[in-house]
């Protein structure tokens, strides 16, 4: 039989943040922790672990994932972005701007994943109503707010968007 | 913590179907690994090597074939909510696409590998049983294709076998004259239950053929032939007049269990609730008119 492409390990180069990077991962390395350990990258947080709090949120070719469940070789090739990627040096972006207009950060843990799922949805839908907001961050969990400042926030920074504010 | 493991990435089934003869017993299929991962890491299932069936060819394609509709195993909620094929030969899968789990299990996780799992609380295999599915398998014994109903033989089983690959899901999209809602219900990230009510109309709006599935409540989904037959050669406003009996016929043909989502009694009363609701979603939209009913807890699609 040919070879299938097995290993234990895996070369793999990925733009992250802009910038170009290039390692050797496990098999079985998780994303997450190829962020936080190997580059440093500590915004997505390891929380539930299984996929349904959002802590761990980063983008991939611009669709959210759930770093904690994401194998690191999946990455190969691809453009990511996590929460350090948004602001440009100190000036921060659009939504981030809007998080702390509307004071949508109480202890921050989630801080991180509900920026990143608010920034995949604004990509993809630039002024989403309010209850599409709430729908689509019904796997991101915040036990210190109500979410309503989070949806006020992301829903303000679509209508600004577009002009409406 | 992941174990360490093997990864293979065969191109073709046959290498697939190779790797999984060899390796029986100490491997696992790998696609979105939504469900496999978290398995992994919580030791529930231990394996040194998973194969990568996101690389073989064919198997992350939707097309159409005599009049039904494939969606490869490898094809992920996210192309099946853009899909331009299934948004025109099954709206409602698409859109019910758009309400799965999250957004990120969405981005990653597959038809097939949700089907394959058979967790009992899918919104996929219920509305797909309305669909009349079928789904197709291919094994060193040959290819086969089996109705979904018979595919999932209850929670976290199916018929597939050790050595075989699940490659599609087969839909026949419904005739037109066709309305039809999937409406799910529930408080956890998965639904605790989901119905899809199909009803296909003459033009003299009478019921030509009822389709009522109904999921998450039982190890497995379910049609209900009786209540099906309720609906099924009358005219479409007697039926929708009767809707409780419909409703009631649904509540006492499932076989629920208790779970976290609550008790087999509890769910047994929110099937009778929800298809009566799912009926008067559909009986609106036989009138051209969007139902604008909101239940808490509740998704319509």
């Amino acid at each position: 039989m040919r070879d299938t492409g097995a290993r234990s390990s895996f070369s793999v180069a990925f733009r992250i943040n802009g910038r170009e990077v290039e390692l050797d991962v496990p098999a079985h390395a998780l994303l997450l922790d190829v962020l936080r350990d190997r580059l440093g990258l500590k915004g997505a947080k390891r929380s539930c672990d299984i996929q349904v709090c959002g802590a761990c949120t980063v983008l991939v070719d611009g669709a959210p994932v759930s770093a904690c469940t994401y194998l690191a070789v999946e990455a190969d090739g691809c453009q990511l972005t996590t929460v350090e990627g948004l602001a440009e040096g100190e000036r921060l972006d659009p939504l981030q701007e809007a998080f702390v207009e509307c004071g949508a950060v109480q202890c921050g843990f989630c801080t991180a994943g509900m920026l990143m799922a608010g920034t995949a949805l604004l990509a993809e839908e630039p002024t989403p109503s309010p209850e599409r907001v709430a729908e689509y961050l019904r796997g991101n969990l915040c036990r210190c707010t109500g979410y309503r400042k989070v949806v006020d926030a992301i829903v303000a920074c679509g209508r600004r968007g577009e002009g409406r504010e | 913590m992941l174990r360490p493991f093997v990864l293979h990435r065969p191109e073709t089934l046959a290498e697939a179907a190779g790797l999984l003869s060899e390796h029986r017993g100490e491997v696992a299929l790998y696609a979105g690994g939504t469900e496999l991962l978290v398995l992994l890491k919580e030791g529930l299932l231990r394996v040194p090597r998973l194969i990568d069936v996101k690389r073989v060819a064919g198997l992350g394609l939707i097309h159409a074939e005599d009049g039904s509709v494939l969606i490869g195993a490898t094809v992920q909620h996210r192309a099946v909510e853009h899909s331009v094929l299934l948004r025109a030969t099954c709206p409602l899968v698409a859109n019910a696409a758009r309400h799965v789990a999250n957004p990120r299990v969405r981005s990653v996780g597959t038809v097939g590998g949700n089907l394959a799992f058979a967790d009992p609380h899918s919104d996929f295999a219920t509305l797909f049983l309305a669909l009349d599915a079928s789904v197709r398998l291919w094994g060193p014994r040959g290819p086969r294709e089996l109705p979904l109903a018979d595919f999932i033989r209850g929670a976290y089983e199916t018929a597939r076998e050790e050595d075989e690959i699940l490659t599609a899901v087969r839909l026949h999209p419904w005739p037109a004259g066709t309305v039809a809602t999937y409406v799910k219900f529930g408080i956890h990230e998965r639904p605790t239950l989901g119905v899809a009510v199909a009803l296909t109309l003459d033009p003299g709006r009478r019921v030509l053929e009822a389709r009522i599935a109904v999921g998450c409540v039982g190890p497995r989904p379910q049609r209900i032939a009786a209540a099906e037959g309720l609906a099924g050669g009358r005219p479409l406003a007697e039926v929708l007049a009767d809707a409780d009996t419909v409703a009631w016929t649904a509540a006492a043909a499932v076989a629920p269990v208790d779970d976290l989502h609550g008790s087999a009694e509890y769910k047994r009363e929110m099937t009778r609730v929800f298809v009566r609701r799912a009926l008067g979603v559909v009986g609106a939209r036989a009138e051209r008119q969007e139902s604008h009913a909101r239940y808490r807890r509740a998704v319509v699609v």
